[in-house]
């Protein structure tokens, strides 16, 4: 049980450790597709350095509340990202934290983010909440249609279940599964703010949703909001790699089953970021009323995943 | 003079409100001057609103030296219409001591700020102007005082920092729910300082207001007492993307008011610089506005196209921007024919490298639900306030000097698709296209055929007083330039209007009824120069 809390605690430091890695190749596979050379795959972590030892200015208008907001923001989703299996299955943490609890931590970072973007009183700020809280509205049933069509499979809400569930199945092309994958790209892209949902990469103040909101901050706190949304890359990437394609985790906690699974998590979202890179550089950012109909189709695929399980799957 | 039928039907019109014109077709030529009193100032406008004649520009030019007495101190304010290519200009002067003119921006709105600006400048004083703010004046110089006048020093009235201009009354909307986002001076990509004010509610942008004047660099009064070799130095500074066109058009003036008569060789360098400098311009832009809707594989690859053709203009004629290239009297270098080769070889080698990237930006269905119906400018729109350039042509106005008002080198220019009626964001990037392509095809022609001789004359000594009006088609439309030689053969007024005069009003309007995201996007499409409007 000791190393299994060990393991779960390793777990989520590799969690931190690789979500800058993801962004740095994302974007230095976006760089080649722009026949660009782009910037190293470890400049996130070069950025964060800078910004931790950087000195941290706060506005005079803010509230203690946009101090401790960083802390928040980056703890519940270093929290929630911990609940992931990343490497190994079968961990304590996934124990105690089912899919809902995963959500309900986003959610939490995601209150004070839009709180933190208020409060200093500029507009920049309030827009980007105004429109992060538009998206997320719509966004969040949409991934809870998703997760219960998968809980409805594994008859959980455990995601350790859910995985478990799918490796014991063998490969079987459920469309349940289908439509809730396409669901959960869907929030994915949108949760994460990237193409066509929102640009991370832009300057202008006007055209920002997550920026907006992040626009005051410097120093550690920029950091830590900049490292929280690169864990929520992660997140959702771990979610739906090992969720759909679980191969790979380790069953046990033995070193080779360990490294196999850290091999294997590491492939797949490689994979993951490439896909994702072809699709942001096909793609123009959608605009802002056009995020709705999106979100409405990733809702849409999720209710469609839940009946199709219903009529089709149920009883075989 | 058939081409001038409009003109004698201005003149029957003129006479039937009672309003008495001298004509002089030589001062201004290729323009008509026409003198008039102070009082008709206004009937003239309305009379050339009515007919659908287009403001070209107003400016104001103080005629205050200090050998006259102050009875005979005035003002010279001066408006130039255009209609089909024949160019017109209003003059009129106001005695100092009482510098006192209607206004002429209720029949023409385009010419709002270039008033306020003469006001500014000045001190000339506009009855029944809509808009009575301070426009170019912010707080480096104090009300009373007017840059312009012989009295102000030439090296102004420094004041250590310039106080900020907090109190400018912008306009407002009230409402519930409406809100204000201030955006600017600074802005977070490196672009020029402008500020602008909208009133938003939700999204939607409900008023847009512009204040610019940010920076003013008093090139009108830096150009005061400058030999014609430094006119032409400071005329490509009034806006660095813009350095061909505008030194051009100041070259341009100081040669017709000396009767300069400029070799062909030095015409056809001058015609294929402000092409390549139009054809980089354009490129960086397309780029851009796909850049501001997420689209940056287009960005990239026009940067890099635009970085390849600047280098060789570095190479050719000693500036990536091809500053200082132009002298009055020619240009500053010549073109040898191995170089004419390697121009023609860079030209087929773009011709090839954009055609799928603009076929891409042309024809991808993310892009297109971006771009089009986004930021629409109506053709009643952009005649009203004045548009020229690709901002007229994506909105039905195919204006062009280089075709309606030719000057050499200009000829067989082909202008195929460059005119669209739909006035949207992605019409203005296709006319762009357009006109890359059309350039294109046109400097091969002209590099086959670069006419022999010399490349520069020398600048005739110019008279006292002789005027002369440069115009010139820029990549953001048609740039008048305007030149008065004081006693010494010096420089006495430049005044240079870029076409952002009118672009940056019509701004204001296509924004209305787009949403607040979407403001980026509309404003790269306009591109209009900061520096080139605030002077």
């Amino acid at each position: 049980m000791l190393s299994a809390w060990l393991i779960a605690l390793l777990q989520a430091l590799l969690c931190a450790a690789l979500a800058p890695l993801l962004v740095g190749w994302l974007r230095k596979v976006k760089a080649r597709l722009q026949n660009r050379r782009g910037a190293s795959v470890l400049q996130p972590y070069a950025d964060l350095r800078k910004l931790l030892f950087k000195e941290t200015r706060v506005a005079h208008t803010a509230s203690p509340l946009f101090r401790i907001a960083p802390y928040i923001v980056f703890v519940a989703t270093w929290l929630a990202s911990a609940t992931v299996p990343l490497v190994a299955l079968d961990l304590p943490t996934a124990q105690i934290a089912d899919i809902i609890v995963l959500v309900g931590l986003l959610a939490l970072a995601r209150f004070f983010l839009a709180l933190a973007g208020m409060d200093v009183g500029t507009a920049f700020g309030g827009m980007g909440a105004s429109r992060e809280m538009m998206i997320s509205a719509l966004a969040e049933p949409a991934l809870l249609m998703a997760v219960f069509t998968l809980a409805m499979t594994a008859h959980s809400t455990s995601l350790v279940s859910v995985m478990q569930h799918h490796l014991a199945d063998g490969f079987l092309l459920r469309p349940s599964y289908l439509f809730a994958f396409g669901a959960l790209i869907l929030v994915a892209v949108a949760e994460c703010g990237r193409i066509p949902v929102d640009n991370p990469s832009t300057h202008l103040e006007l055209t920002m949703i997550h920026e907006a909101m992040v626009l005051e901050y410097t120093g550690r706190h920029l950091a830590l909001m900049e490292w929280a949304a690169q864990l929520k890359l992660l997140l959702y990437g771990v979610l739906v790699v090992n969720v759909f394609f679980p191969w790979g985790l380790a069953g046990d906690f033995g070193p080779v089953a360990l490294g196999l699974g850290l091999v294997a998590v590491v492939l797949k979202l490689g994979v993951l970021a490439v896909v994702l890179a072809v699709g942001e550089t096909v793609l123009a950012k959608m605009r802002l009323f056009r995020v709705p109909a999106f979100l409405n189709l990733a809702l849409l695929l999720g209710l469609l995943g839940l009946l199709s399980h219903v009529i089709l799957e149920v009883g075989t | 003079m058939s081409g001038l039928d409009w003109l004698s039907d201005f003149l029957a019109r003129l006479g039937a409100e009672q309003v008495i014109v001298a004509q002089d077709a030589l001062a201004l030529a290729p323009a008509i001057r026409l003198a008039l009193a102070a009082e008709h100032w206004a009937t003239a406008a309305r009379v050339a609103a009515d007919m659908g004649l287009r403001h070209a520009g107003l400016w104001a030019d103080c005629l205050d030296d200090s050998a006259l007495a102050a009875e005979d101190r005035a003002i010279r304010v001066q408006a130039c219409l255009e209609h089909a290519g024949d160019y017109l200009v209003l003059e009129t002067q106001v005695p100092m001591l009482r510098p006192v003119l209607a206004s002429q921006a209720a029949f023409y709105p385009g010419v709002d700020r270039l008033e306020r600006h003469a006001h500014d400048l000045t001190g000339l004083e506009l009855t029944g102007q809509p808009d009575g703010r301070r426009w170019t004046r912010h707080q480096a110089w104090p009300e009373d005082s007017f840059p312009l006048r012989s009295a102000f020093p030439l090296a102004g009235e420094p004041v250590g920092r310039t106080p900020a201009d907090a109190d400018y009354p912008f306009g407002r909307v009230q409402g519930a729910g409406v809100y204000e986002i201030p955006v600017g001076p600074v802005h977070a990509g490196i672009i020029e300082p402008g500020h602008f004010r909208f009133h938003a509610m939700g999204e939607d942008v409900l008023q847009l207001e512009e204040r610019l004047g940010y920076v003013h660099k008093g090139i009108e009064k830096l150009a005061v007492g400058r030999d014609p070799a430094g006119l032409a130095r400071l005329a490509g500074r009034v806006s660095g993307d813009a350095t061909v066109a505008h030194a051009w058009a100041a070259c341009q003036a100081m040669e017709r008011a000396t009767g300069c008569v400029v070799p062909p060789r030095a015409l056809a360098l001058r015609g294929l610089m402000a092409e390549r400098e139009r054809v980089a311009n354009h490129l960086a832009d397309i780029g851009a506005v796909c850049n501001d809707v997420g689209f940056a594989f287009a960005h990239v690859q026009c940067g890099r196209l635009r970085e390849l053709w600047q280098r060789r203009s570095q190479a050719v004629f000693g500036h990536r921007l091809m500053m200082d290239a132009l002298v009055p009297g020619g240009v500053a270098a010549d073109v040898c024919e191995r170089v004419a080769e390697e121009l023609l070889q860079d030209q087929a080698q773009l011709k090839s490298e954009i055609a799928p990237i603009f076929d891409v930006v042309a024809d991808h269905p993310s892009l297109d639900d971006r771009l089009m119906t986004t930021g629409v400018l109506s053709e009643s729109d952009a005649r009203q306030l004045g548009c020229t350039g690709y901002v007229g042509k994506a909105s039905g106005l195919s204006f062009d000097v280089r075709r309606d008002s030719p000057y050499a080198p200009y000829e067989g220019l082909a202008m195929d698709g460059a005119t669209l009626p739909e006035g949207d964001v992605a019409a203005r990037v296709r006319v762009r296209m357009a006109e890359v392509r059309n350039s294109l095809g046109w400097m091969d022609r002209l590099l086959k055929a670069l006419p022999e001789g010399p490349v520069r004359t020398d600048l005739p000594e110019a008279e006292a007083g002789a005027l002369g009006l440069g115009i010139i088609e820029g990549w953001r439309g048609e740039i008048l330039s305007v030149v008065r030689f004081g006693a010494d053969g010096r420089i006495a007024r430049y005044f240079p209007r870029d076409p952002s005069w009118f672009t940056w009003p019509a701004l204001e309007r296509l924004i209305q009824g787009n949403i607040v995201p979407d403001f980026p996007v509309c404003n790269k499409s306009v591109n209009g120069a900061y520096s080139g409007q605030d002077l």
